[in-house]
């Protein structure tokens, strides 16, 4: 059953909020032992949640537009007082003392949260294997990873746990991963939603947004988080366009692009995928056709730049005097070191490594000086591409899930999983991977939409034909 | 692009970033560093000359709000957290003087 439907069903009282997440409290104790979507599941919380939306219901009032959905959250997204770990030792038993802008978006609008999701440590990774609490499996063949970093929040729906969930995408945390587990997943544009309460990674590029089974849901959970928030001062003042008025009007007259730098090096099943997407949106009325957006493949070098320093920059916090892990030492420089060493896991140790390098004395001009002007020419590319284009089309990863094991020893080989994720977050503009068929041994294809800035309404249209094109 | 990143390179870094490396962590992180930044050099054959660097997507500067008491956090759910508190404050080990 859709988010929608689910909501749909509890506001009219057809059923029950409670008898909603009592099922899918049950698919979780029956399979996540296996695939480890969750670092915690809140089944007495939901269901003390799920109570209070009956009872609204009860009352005569509207819960909201997701009434007794349950809601999977990725676990590096705060809630006040229950434990939000980033799948990091050193945030271990951690208990926010308070609550990130988009969890009370979505409880205010009746969702149900089932439980806090498993990622790659701190969202650096693109196979879920980096968690200090273990990888997660992908659902439709626990073989292979789920993608990253927002394996847990997509496994979580793909397993049918839970009807919606929220991620974070920095280069593709949750596109990847979407396409990998065969559910739609969309990166807004830099600003259109709050970032208060998430955990920060890579403060230019992080931005939350929904992962769901159906594109409609995905636009109904967009809706209820996008917007101004004061507390994020990155937040884009003033009114957002919602997604959901314009959903169904089809893509008739649009120019849409497909990227030319962004297939070479994909694999062939995956890009038969996005051929027969071109089919199905030349189908529906699209004026499809290729575009060169040449700087794009600079965005592994810059991202792989810019994303470390940042998050060496950010992760400095953690030092074992406010929360989380200490490793005690005679004096505070000592216990520092000590704690991050044995807090932060390998991945996040060497992202520190480069990021710190990146931004040192002697080779900041170099590297990533250089790394941010790199980002302005893809930037630029963009523009002039949506000069002669309303969309662009692009595989979301080069190849369907791969096996538990497999890049682990080569980090350049686990980056170039992003590939074509990078760009948008690099540019600040909006993407969404909406499942397309299938490729090799069966496993799902996850095809791209990019939009220009705040144009996410447009993009949804986009995937919305494709999704029916698939059906 | 910068000579190959050494041994010695990583462990200046590693003070920096405050991690207190293992030598068989130095050692592996030297190489997959050195052979990660080997990847970048495909950026040195641009050129970059009179672009202006790009620090955030959205030009919001100086992000502005009344200076008027609000909500804030909580002091003794906040000290709950820490590793070791004190008299309503953060306690840690010593930082001047005599690092013994």
């Amino acid at each position: 059953m859709s988010a929608v439907d689910i909501a749909a069903a509890v506001r009219s009282g057809q059923r029950s909020a409670i008898d909603v997440v009592e099922e899918h409290l049950a698919r979780i104790a029956e399979r996540d032992g296996e695939l480890h979507a969750f670092n915690l599941v809140l089944a007495d919380d939901a269901r003390a949640a799920a109570a209070v939306v009956d009872d609204q219901v009860a009352a005569g009032e509207d819960p909201g537009p997701l009434a007794g959905v349950p809601i999977a959250l990725k676990d590096n997204l705060c809630t006040r007082g229950i434990p939000t770990t980033c799948s990091s030792r050193i945030l271990e038993g951690w208990r926010p003392p308070y609550t990130a802008t988009v969890v009370d978006r979505v409880v205010a609008a009746g969702a149900v949260v089932v439980g806090k999701t498993n990622l790659d440590e701190f969202a650096m990774g693109s196979s879920t294997e980096n968690s200090a609490f273990g990888p997660t499996r992908n659902p439709h063949d626990p073989t292979r990873v789920p993608g990253g970093s927002s394996g847990g929040s997509a496994a979580a729906v793909a397993a049918g746990f839970s009807p919606l969930a929220l991620g974070s995408d920095t280069g593709g945390s949750i596109r990847q991963p979407a396409a990998l587990c065969g559910v739609v997943g969309m990166k807004p544009t830099y600003g259109a939603v709050s970032r208060y309460g998430l955990v920060a990674f890579a403060s230019s590029l992080d931005q939350i947004g929904p992962l769901a089974e159906t594109v409609t849901d995905a636009a109904t959970l967009y809706d209820v988080i996008a917007g101004y928030d004061p507390l994020d001062s990155t937040s884009i003042p003033g009114p957002l366009r919602a997604v959901l008025p314009s959903l169904g009007e089809g893509v008739d007259g649009l120019r849409i692009g497909i990227v030319t730098e962004m297939r070479p090096g994909i694999d062939p099943d995956v890009l038969a995928r996005v051929d027969a997407a071109a089919d199905a949106l030349t189908a529906a009325g699209a004026k499809v056709d290729e575009v060169s957006v040449p700087a794009v493949v600079y965005g592994l070098t810059a991202y792989y730049l810019i994303a470390p320093a940042e998050a060496s920059s950010n992760l400095a916090r953690y030092d074992g005097v406010r929360y989380g892990l200490r490793v005690d030492a005679p004096d505070t420089a000592r216990m520092n070191a000590a704690t991050r060493a044995a807090g932060f896991g390998d991945e996040v140790k060497r992202r520190i490594m480069l990021g710190t390098y990146a931004l040192s004395a002697g080779y900041y001009d170099a590297y990533y000086g250089k790394a941010l002007k790199v980002r302005r020419l893809i930037a630029a590319d963009f523009e002039r591409a949506y000069t002669q284009f309303d969309l662009l089309l692009a595989p979301t990863t080069p190849s369907v899930a791969f096996l538990l094991g497999a890049k682990v020893d080569d980090p350049f080989a686990m980056y170039m999983n992003d590939v074509c994720t990078i760009p948008s977050p690099l540019a600040g503009h909006p993407a969404i991977s909406v499942p397309f068929g299938t490729g090799a041994e069966g496993l799902p294809v996850g095809v791209q939409l990019l939009a220009p800035p705040l144009e996410e309404a447009r993009m949804f249209r986009g995937a919305r034909v494709l999704e029916e094109a698939v059906r | 692009m910068p000579d190959r990143i050494s041994a010695g390179d990583a462990a200046h870094v590693a003070v920096l970033a405050r991690l207190a490396l293992t030598a068989d962590e130095l050692e592996r992180y030297t190489g997959q560093l050195a052979g990660v930044l080997e990847h970048f050099a495909d950026i040195d054959a641009l050129d970059l000359d009179g672009v202006e660097p790009m620090t955030q997507p959205y030009p919001l500067t100086n992000v502005l709000r009344e200076d008027v008491v609000g909500d804030c956090l909580d002091r003794d759910e906040v000290l709950a957290q820490a590793p070791a508190a004190e008299a309503g404050r953060f306690r840690v080990p010593v930082i001047l003087g005599d690092e013994g």
